[in-house]
C-alpha cells in the first residue's frame, strides 16, 4: 500500500445521508477479478443516465469537482454491502479522504486497507465543511493525518480522532498481513492450546 | 469472580490470539466462508506474495452471487465476466485445497444457508465471510460478521483478523408475536427504530420470549439483517433448539467431541448483570406485519400505514425521503396496501430457507398469482430445493404460477440475469431496498415470505392478517 500523504484540494459535497455501497459501486461492476479500473464507474447510477451519458448536475460531473480528492458526505456513508470495490472505486477515481459524521463499520475498515482516510467529525464541523466544499474551486480543504486535523479554506481547524494503529499503517503504507505474519509464533501457541480444548473446531 | 460477561464478551475472550500494547487484537477465526465475488483479489494477493491458506480445513467456498438460477445452468454461465469469476473460485478452491461446493453440487447454495446446513456453523464460533450478511450465523450463538476483501486475504493467510472490540447492545423482544407477524417483521421493526446506523459500533444480542420462541430459521432471519441496522454482528444465545438443529449435520461434532462441545456451548449465555452499552426493548405484541416504502431498510412501516411525507422527518432525512419517494414513484399519504407490484421475489439469505418456503406455500396453496405477475422462488440451497420438492411445496408454487428456480442469491442483488427493469416494482423477501439494488431503476419493497405470497395473488402489497380472513 502507498503511504498516505497530506491532502489539500477541492472537496465534493454530497449531503445525502445513507450513501450506500450499492450507490458507490453498483453490483454489475463487482464481476471483476481485479482491484483496479473501477473509478470510471464510481457512483455509476447517479453519475450516468440510462444511455450512459453524464448527468450534468451530479457533483463529480461538474467542472469544479472532476478531480476532487475529498468527499464531504451526509451521515452513515458506506452502509450496506461489505464490497471492497467501494473504496477501490473511490481510490481509483482519486478520492483519498471522505469526511462525514459517521461511517458504516465494514466500509470504514476497508478504507484503511486502501490508503483512504475516513474522517469522522461532529455535525457542526461537517456542515461547515459541506458549505465550504460547495464553493467549488474557490475552496481548499486540507487534511493533516499526522496532526489529525482538517482545515477549511478560511483556516478553521477541526481535530479528528483516529485509531493509533490504523493511523500508523496509513502513514507508513504498511501491509496488515505482513505485520500479523510477524506474530506467527503467538498464533501457533494459541492454536495449540485451542485445538486441545476445542478439538471439534 | 470475574466480571459478568455477555455472550459476545465470552466468545471474544476465547478467541483472543494476541493483544498488542496499543490494544490492537488478533481474533482467531474458526470458520471462513468464501464466495466468488469478494475473493478473487484475495487469492491473487496470496499468490503474488507466495503465501498459502493457513487453515484450509476451516475454509469453505461456494459460488452463489453470480450463478444463474435457471435449469439450463448445467450448460454453463453465458455472461463472460460471471463465468470467469466462478471459474476463478473453482480454481482457487482446488489450488489452495479448501472445502468447495461447486455449482453442480446439490449442496450448493447461498453461502449463509450452506454453512449452517452443513454443520460448519456451530455455537461459540467466530465466523467471517466477505459478505455483510455473515451476521446470519449469529443465530447459533456465534460471533459472525462480514469483512472486506483485504481482510479475506488476511484471514486466508493467518486465520486471524485484526480487531478492536465492539460495544454490547441488547435488543429484547418481550412477550409473544401476534398472528401474521414473523421473524422478518421483528428484524425490520428493530431497524425502523434504531435506524441504519443505530447499531454501528455494537454487537447486538437479541433476546426475550419472542426470540426464544423462534425456530432456528427465524433466528437466522433476525440476525441476517443486524447489518442493516449497522451492527457489526447480531447473535442469539444457543438453546436446545440450536443443539437439535446442529446435531447430526455433516460437519457437526459427534461422540466424545459432541459432549465436549456441549460443555462449552452450555457456557454461552449472558451473565446476570452483564453490562450492555445500549438497550432496546420492544413488546412482541406491538410488532405488526411490516413493509419498506423507501430506499433504506430503516424506511419501514406496518402494512396498514400510509406512505409518509418528507416533512414528517428531520435533518438530512427530509431530502433523503424526498429522493426516495421520487425514486419509488410513491406519493405521501397513499395507503401501502394500495401499492401495486409487478414482481414477487421469494428467496435470499434472509428468507430462502425451508421454513420460509413452507410459509409462502401455505398462503399460495390452491390459489393463482395475479394475471401478468412475474413471480419467482429461488431456494437458498440445492438441499432446500430438494426438500421443498419432497414436501410438495414446489408443486404449490408452480401451480400458483411461480417460477421454480435453482439455488443462488439471484434477484436479491441481481448480479445474475434475475433483475428488475427500470420502474419495475417488486415485493421481495430479501434484505436491501437500496436504489438500483435489484436492477437499475428497480423498486423494492421488503417484506416477509407470507406477505410476498399474498402480494403475488392480489397484485398489491397486502396485509396478511386481513388476507387470511377473506381467502
Amino acid at each position: 500500500m502507498e503511504k498516505f500523504d497530506n491532502v489539500s484540494g477541492v472537496a465534493a459535497p454530497m449531503p445525502l445521508i445513507n450513501i450506500d455501497t450499492d450507490m458507490i459501486i453498483p453490483k454489475q461492476f463487482l464481476k471483476t477479478i481485479k482491484r483496479s479500473g473501477l473509478g470510471v464507474n464510481l457512483f455509476d447510477e447517479m453519475r450516468y443516465d440510462d444511455n450512459g451519458d453524464e448527468v450534468a448536475d451530479f457533483v463529480l460531473n461538474q467542472p469544479a469537482y472532476r478531480n476532487a480528492q475529498i468527499i464531504v458526505a451526509g451521515d452513515n456513508f458506506g452502509c450496506g454491502s461489505s464490497r471492497e470495490h467501494a473504496p477501490w472505486a473511490l481510490k481509483d477515481f482519486g478520492i483519498s479522504v471522505v469526511i462525514s459524521t459517521s461511517f458504516a463499520d465494514i466500509f470504514y475498515n476497508n478504507c484503511f486497507k486502501n490508503g483512504i482516510l475516513p474522517v469522522v467529525l461532529p455535525k457542526e464541523a461537517v456542515d461547515a465543511l459541506m458549505e465550504d466544499a460547495g464553493k467549488g474551486e474557490n475552496a481548499r480543504i486540507a487534511i493533516d493525518l499526522e496532526n489529525q486535523t482538517v482545515s477549511a479554506t478560511d483556516g478553521t481547524e477541526f481535530a479528528f480522532e483516529v485509531d493509533a494503529f490504523k493511523k500508523h499503517c496509513l502513514l507508513n503504507g504498511l501491509d496488515d498481513i505482513g505485520l500479523t505474519m510477524q506474530k506467527v509464533d503467538a498464533i501457533a501457541t494459541f492454536e495449540k492450546t485451542y485445538s486441545e480444548t476445542m478439538p471439534w473446531v | 469472580m470475574s466480571a459478568p460477561k455477555t455472550i459476545y464478551d465470552k466468545i471474544w475472550d476465547t478467541h483472543l490470539a494476541h493483544e498488542a500494547e496499543d490494544g490492537t487484537c488478533l481474533l482467531y477465526i474458526d470458520r471462513h466462508l468464501v464466495h466468488e465475488v469478494t475473493s478473487p483479489q484475495a487469492f491473487e494477493g496470496l499468490r503474488m506474495a507466495g503465501r498459502k491458506v493457513h487453515a484450509p480445513e476451516k475454509t469453505i467456498a461456494v459460488p452463489d452471487h453470480n450463478v444463474p438460477t435457471t435449469l439450463d445452468r448445467v450448460n454453463g454461465i453465458d455472461n463472460e465476466e460471471s463465468r470467469i469469476q466462478v471459474e476463478a473460485l473453482d480454481k482457487n478452491a482446488k489450488d489452495f485445497g479448501i472445502h468447495y461446493y461447486p455449482v453442480s453440487d446439490v449442496r450448493q447454495g447461498i453461502v449463509h444457508i450452506v454453512g449452517p446446513e452443513q454443520g460448519w456453523t456451530l455455537p461459540g464460533m467466530t465466523v467471517v465471510c466477505g459478505d455483510s450478511h455473515t451476521a446470519t450465523h449469529g443465530a447459533f450463538g456465534s460471533l459472525a460478521h462480514g469483512i472486506g476483501t483485504s481482510e479475506v486475504e488476511h484471514v486466508l493467510a493467518t486465520q486471524t483478523l485484526i480487531q478492536k472490540k465492539s460495544k454490547n447492545m441488547k435488543v429484547e423482544i418481550t412477550g409473544a408475536l401476534r398472528p401474521g407477524v414473523t421473524a422478518k417483521d421483528i428484524t425490520m421493526t428493530v431497524i425502523g427504530k434504531t435506524g441504519t446506523a443505530g447499531g454501528t459500533g455494537y454487537v447486538i444480542e437479541y433476546c426475550g420470549q419472542a426470540i426464544e420462541a423462534l425456530s432456528m430459521e427465524g433466528r437466522m432471519t433476525v440476525c441476517n439483517m443486524a447489518i442493516e441496522g449497522g451492527a457489526r454482528a447480531g447473535l442469539i444465545a444457543p438453546d436446545q433448539k440450536t443443539f437439535d438443529y446442529v446435531k447430526g449435520r455433516p460437519h457437526a461434532p459427534s461422540g466424545a467431541d459432541w459432549d465436549k462441545a456441549m460443555a462449552y456451548w452450555a457456557t454461552l449465555f449472558t451473565d446476570d448483570d452483564a453490562h450492555f452499552d445500549k438497550v432496546l426493548t420492544i413488546k412482541g405484541e406491538d410488532i405488526a406485519p411490516s413493509v419498506t416504502w423507501g430506499t433504506s431498510p430503516e424506511d419501514v412501516l406496518p402494512i396498514d400505514a400510509v406512505v409518509p411525507a418528507p416533512e414528517d422527518f428531520e435533518g438530512g432525512k427530509v431530502a433523503a425521503v424526498k429522493r426516495a419517494l421520487d425514486y419509488m414513484g410513491l406519493k405521501a399519504g397513499m395507503k401501502l396496501t394500495d401499492v401495486k407490484v409487478d414482481t414477487v421475489f421469494i428467496g435470499s439469505c434472509t428468507n430462502g430457507r425451508i421454513e420460509d418456503l413452507r410459509a409462502a406455500a401455505a398462503v399460495l396453496k390452491g390459489r393463482k398469482i395475479k394475471d401478468g405477475m412475474r413471480a419467482m422462488v429461488v431456494p437458498g440451497s440445492g438441499l432446500v430445493r430438494a426438500q421443498a420438492e419432497e414436501e410438495g411445496l414446489a408443486d404449490i408454487f408452480k401451480d400458483a404460477g411461480f417460477e421454480w428456480r435453482m439455488a443462488g442469491c439471484s434477484m436479491c442483488l441481481a448480479m445474475n440475469p434475475d433483475q428488475l427493469a427500470p420502474g419495475e416494482r417488486c415485493a421481495a423477501t430479501s434484505n436491501r431496498n437500496f436504489e438500483g439494488r435489484q436492477g437499475r431503476g428497480g423498486r423494492t419493497h421488503l417484506l416477509s415470505p407470507e406477505m410476498a405470497a399474498a402480494a403475488a395473488i392480489t397484485g398489491h402489497l397486502t396485509d396478511i392478517r386481513t388476507f387470511e380472513g377473506t381467502a
